[in-house]
């Protein structure tokens, strides 16, 4: 005997699962205070979209589903949220006088429109499925392909143009502008001349922190000819922590291996005479 | 599954993206509305394709799908230069042209 088995489908069950989920998240989408938690439910309503284009034969709308709707546009819509504040959640002041309710109603008279377009007919047979049109060309992607770029190239080539066209469109509108005129080389060289005829400031940039044998930290000062500090060698905020490194420490040393030296000179000469 | 469970489940879905739209105030959960009652009729589209067993349906929702990424990227840009002229996001505070 052969077992009663209901006829269900593959289609089906995952009709009957990703609907209510699809559903439950767009409500989510409707009711969620913050932008950050209805972009996660809009997520979850497109991956439950794209199972259930898997369930009705279309594999490549499927994964175009996953990787341009949650992978880019759901990304692209958290970094803008990220941009505009995650915290900016809805008033609820009512600018215009009765629009909460007049909205409503009208999704709701709309919703029960639709549905009840819906249930007047019924499309009387079975649907013929996709099996033959994959078939032609050797599968789903190669007979979307072969359509694409047939009858509709046209409407391809187009798109490119819309795409290039919104790119651009993106860039200019998102391009801060600047607020305060660029200076350029030639400008910046003008000033420097003009403040050292004026106030007599050194063009040149600033020395460089001095070079000892044993530190050429940047709070060692570097030594004009006259054995003096150069009191620009070494930041200000350095100076005034007392950061500065003594120099006569540093030197000391130097001396002390010249002074040896140099007796050890005079040792040598005074035994060759 | 017969189609008419997908179109019914895609005029839910249209309902609740068009409820959000009008309802939601914050211009970023407007904007994601917009792509829900996208998505829902990119069903009905993939239902009528299997019901006719004709890839053309199939194909609009392609179509559909390039130019909610172009539509995307250009909305996404007109939130972030008004919220960098009158720090907001709300649909409410770009009034200028209230009559």
């Amino acid at each position: 005997m052969i077992p009663m088995i209901p006829l269900v489908t593959a289609s089906s069950v995952a009709f009957w699962v990703c609907g209510p989920i699809a559903v439950l998240c767009a409500l989510g989408l409707l009711l969620a205070r913050k932008p950050v938690h209805a972009a996660i439910s809009v997520a979850g309503v497109m991956i439950a979209i794209a199972v259930l284009y898997a369930a009705q034969d279309a594999p490549f709308l499927f994964v175009i589903q996953i990787v341009v709707y949650t992978g880019a546009i759901l990304m692209m819509f958290l970094f803008v949220v990220m941009l505009v504040g995650v915290d900016s959640s809805d008033s609820v002041v009512e600018t215009l006088k009765g629009h909460r309710i007049a909205s409503t109603l009208v999704a709701i008279g709309l919703g029960i429109l639709l549905i009840s377009a819906v249930g007047q007919f019924t499309l009387g047979r079975e649907p013929a499925g996709l099996a033959e049109a994959n078939d032609a060309y050797g599968g789903n992607i190669q007979s979307l392909a072969a359509l694409l770029f047939t009858k509709y190239v046209f409407l391809f080539e187009a798109t490119a143009a819309l795409l290039i066209t919104a790119a651009v469109g993106a860039m200019l509108l998102a391009h801060g502008e600047r607020l305060k005129k660029k200076v350029s080389q030639s400008e910046q060289l003008e000033d420097r001349v003009r403040s050292y005829a004026e106030d007599g400031v050194s063009p040149t940039p600033l020395p460089n922190s001095g070079v000892f044998a044993r530190s050429n930290a940047i709070s060692t000062p570097a030594l004009l000819p006259d054995g003096s500090v150069a009191e620009k060698s070494v930041s200000r905020t350095l100076t005034m922590r007392g950061a500065l490194v003594n120099v006569e420490e540093l030197r000391s040393a130097t001396n002390a291996a010249y002074a040896v030296l140099e007796a050890r000179d005079a040792e040598i000469e005074g035994d060759d005479e | 599954m017969n189609p008419e469970g997908f179109l019914v489940l895609s005029a839910i879905l249209f309902v609740i993206g068009l409820a959000g739209f009008l309802l939601r105030r914050n211009a970023i959960i407007a904007f994601m509305s917009i792509e829900l009652m996208l998505n829902s009729t990119n069903l009905a589209f993939v239902g009528f394709a299997r019901f006719h067993g004709n890839l053309e349906g199939e194909l609009a929702a392609f179509f559909v799908m390039v130019v909610a990424a172009a539509e995307v990227v250009v909305g996404l840009a007109v939130i972030v230069a008004v919220y960098r002229a009158r720090r907001s996001a709300s649909v409410d505070d770009a009034n200028l042209m209230k009559f």
